[in-house]
């Protein structure tokens, strides 16, 4: 490995508070660096859509065939605490964004502040959407108790599907949209979790003073990944909530 | 093309004790588990795909000696279904999809472009592990039961059958995670880390290949990894989109299934394509007619590739005209396929060929891709198709593709960048002998299943009536002279690690950066960074030297 020495590039820590970074092995410019990282995380977002894309295609599929059951599915949907999500997760957005910024002007006690402020935005939303979920939970459309009891011959039901109301007695297949709006919403949920703990692990690395003007691009990679998750619910919340 | 400069200006360092490469540089197992070298990354997927091959191939004969006997020689109809799925699975997504770009694919890539690495290294050793917990899952799921539906997971069946889908359908989500990875690897490599000089148009085709495979990765892999996540809910909380009894659709499935595997089998091909262009112009020792063609017609079969998915489904129920646009559209693909291939048989033609090894299997692949390719373009045609369709017809025409022209590019590419690899040679008569019993053994495998097919003996069963029996038993013999074609290509390679006899520095005369760079390159690949003054494939520029000279 003895090449790896003499070609290091080393950017320089803007103050003490910070420290340098150094260019990794392969690359010849931090510029190169950048761009690369740049690059490959747009092509991973672009995986994300489209890994989303089958379930949206689900989704138009299934309200093409049955559009009563997704009428009155989606009014069994409290649009006010889907709307309420939103705000939240549009206002980290706008947190997550100005935490990159700072962290791209050295500034790094703002940076701290901001990157808390959108993990407690999802938090925030995580919380919402439990009170959702136990709400269905309550109604028996999504009885996560028996989730995964299987399909009931007897019935001709699945098992999670009790519709203690019979809301959804008079359209075919009742439980289809809450199947859908179960599993866009969980696979979404899981993305909130997973964007928290990378914001967290930036919001480590800024402690440390790793991120500064000279070199920010994991907390700009975390803040595209944030506003990634918030575009999806930006289009999950009409779809599910309002559309009906 | 008319100077006689050399290509690149590399310095070379003067003959002394062994040579520091990326083989010797370090030792232990920490230092291959835990590698950011591409090429000690490329050459663990090496391993880790032909033991996936070697599995996959044994299930094949499993699956042939079976047939034997028109009601079956050795097992019942419920484990054939078994052993014929756990070939399907274990070839395509263990060995076909991965193969090329992981282990020749990541070896050589980044060398051909000048890099010293991949642009993101930790991703792809990710990516390699990722493959390995894919591997330790499908492994994990024959354990517990084994699957039983074919490698296309077709709902409602996978949806009911009392086997280990979900754990075989992790496997499979797992692995496309790694070929996504593996492919934006490539994509950021080739944008972001060419060696001065080295412009779109001077890049190696192999390059372009691996660029246009990459594309595919990254656009269709997702669907499919969404695909087996819904399969996987269905089977766990009864979803119901894929399950009629709830309302859902099973066709939907076929769908989402086919809009990534039909690409996918171009994600298995046109690296395939790249090592062929390599070849034919080396050992040719010729430029390549119609470069930029050749360049092209890999982004246009990338594109294609989208939107022929419906002509897996002629039979499965969707619009009439959608049937027209699909099978017209799927027509279109055979223009760029015939693009190159016509391209490689006028780069041979009065060239300086060397029948070598690595040139055999290349001239191998041109017989019978030209036959592999023709075939689907009859299977396209939406009328015959109708007919042909899930006949050994099929199974025919993939297996001359996936078989025939993908995995003997792969031997095509192992023997040629063998000696690079390693720095040693392989026993050259052995390996011609091998070569020549792979492609009859292959021939006589799959030829009587062409005919059998259009005769109409149905795929995927067990028994069969008594007509078929000469076909099924002259492909059981042609199963059992590639097998053995086969152990002699993994004897000899093998050997040739333990005998080291040296290869030469540039041991077939190419003029790319992989021939340039130090035989083993170096942990960094290049003593100095290559300046590219040269256009690709010109051999004006050849050094005879380093053919002559001990690596």
């Amino acid at each position: 490995m003895s090449h790896d020495d003499h070609h290091a590039v080393v950017i320089p820590a803007p103050g003490s508070e910070f420290v340098p970074h150094t260019v990794a092995h392969h690359f010849s410019t931090p510029v190169q660096e950048f761009q690369a990282g740049k690059l490959g995380f747009w092509l991973f977002l672009a995986t994300e859509i489209l890994l989303f894309g089958g379930l949206f295609a689900a989704y138009f599929y299934f309200h093409e065939l049955f559009p009563q059951t997704f009428r009155v599915g989606g009014e069994q949907l409290d649009w006010r605490l889907g709307a309420l999500n939103t705000s939240v997760l549009l206002l980290s957005s706008w947190t997550m964004a100005m935490g990159v910024r700072s962290a791209q002007t050295s500034q790094k006690t703002k940076t701290i502040v901001y990157l808390i402020l959108t993990v407690l935005g999802a938090v925030g939303f995580m919380v919402i959407k439990f009170i959702e979920y136990r709400a269905k939970n309550e109604h028996g459309l999504i009885c996560f108790g028996h989730l995964f009891d299987g399909y009931d011959m007897a019935s001709g039901q699945v098992s999670w599907f009790k519709d203690y109301h019979g809301v959804m007695a008079n359209v075919p297949h009742g439980h289809m949209f809450f199947a859908i709006y179960l599993t866009m919403t969980a696979i979404h949920g899981l993305h909130v979790i997973i964007g928290a703990i990378a914001i967290l692990y930036v919001l480590r690395g800024t402690a440390m003073g790793r991120y500064h003007a000279g070199y920010y691009l994991p907390v700009d990679l975390v803040g595209l990944y944030w506003h990634l998750v918030d575009l999806i619910w930006i289009f999950l919340f009409p779809l599910l909530y309002l559309v009906p | 093309m008319t100077t006689n400069t050399p290509a690149i200006d590399v310095q070379k360092s003067p003959a002394a004790a062994p040579r520091e490469n990326y083989l010797n540089c370090s030792k232990g197992f920490k230092s291959w588990a835990l590698t950011l070298d591409h090429k000690r990354i490329g050459l663990m997927y090496l391993v880790g795909v032909s033991i996936a091959f070697l599995a996959g191939g044994l299930f094949a004969l499993l699956v042939r000696l079976h047939l034997w006997e028109p009601e079956g020689m050795l097992f019942t109809n419920i484990e054939y279904n078994q052993i014929f799925t756990l070939h399907g699975a274990f070839m395509v997504f263990l060995f076909v999809i991965p193969a090329i770009p992981g282990s020749l694919g990541n070896v050589v890539m980044p060398l051909m472009v000048g890099a010293k690495d991949v642009a993101l290294p930790k991703l792809n050793l990710l990516s390699f592990y990722l493959w390995l917990a894919g591997a330790v899952l499908a492994v994990l799921a024959i354990v517990l039961g084994g699957f039983d539906t074919g490698w296309t997971f077709y709902a409602p069946y996978s949806l009911y059958t009392d086997r280990a889908i979900v754990t075989i359908g992790m496997a499979i989500f797992i692995l496309g995670f790694s070929s996504i990875f593996t492919g934006l690897n490539f994509i950021v490599t080739v944008h972001k880390l060419r060696a001065p000089g080295m412009t779109w148009f001077r890049m190696p085709l192999f390059v372009w290949a691996i660029y246009a495979t990459a594309i595919l990765q990254v656009l269709a892999t997702p669907v499919l990894g969404i695909t087996v996540l819904l399969v996987a809910f269905e089977r766990l909380y009864n979803i119901g989109i894929f399950d009629p009894r709830l309302g859902g659709d099973p066709v939907l499935f076929e769908h989402f299934f086919w809009f990534y595997s039909h690409p996918a089998v171009y994600i298995m091909v046109l690296p395939a394509f790249g090592i062929i262009s390599e070849l034919v112009s080396v050992h040719s020792r010729k430029p390549l007619f119609g470069y930029k063609l050749i360049a092209f017609s890999s982004i246009a079969i990338a594109v294609i590739s989208f939107l022929v998915w419906g002509h897996h489904m002629f039979t499965s129920g969707q619009s009439t005209y959608a049937m027209f646009a699909f099978s017209f559209l799927t027509f279109f693909v055979a223009i760029p396929t015939a693009i190159k291939e016509f391209s490689w048989v006028a780069t041979v033609w009065k060239g300086s060929v060397a029948l070598n090894s690595p040139m055999l299997y290349t001239l191998a692949f041109l017989i019978i891709f030209a036959i592999g390719g023709l075939t689907g373009v009859i299977l396209g045609a939406l009328n015959v198709d109708l007919h042909l369709h899930d006949t050994y017809f099929v199974v025919a025409h993939f297996h001359y593709v996936m078989m025939g022209s993908i995995a003997l590019a792969f031997f095509a590419g192992l023997h040629h960048w063998w000696p690079k690899m390693f720095g040693v040679m392989y026993n050259e008569l052995q390996a011609k002998i091998a070569c020549a019993t792979i492609f009859i053994g292959f021939n006589l495998t799959f030829l009587p299943q062409f005919v059998m097919g259009s005769r109409g003996m149905p795929r995927r069963y067990a028994t069969y009536v008594p007509e078929y029996v000469p076909y099924h038993q002259a492909s059981t013999i042609g199963a059992v002279i590639l097998g053995a074609g086969v152990a002699l290509m993994v004897f000899y390679l093998l050997a040739s690690l333990l005998i080291r006899k040296k290869a030469k520095e540039n041991q077939w005369g190419g003029v790319t950066l992989d021939w340039i760079a130090p035989t083993p390159p170096p942990h960094l690949n290049f003593d100095e960074e290559p300046k590219v003054v040269h256009e690709v494939y010109d051999y004006s520029t050849l050094d005879y030297d380093s053919m002559q000279r001990d690596c």
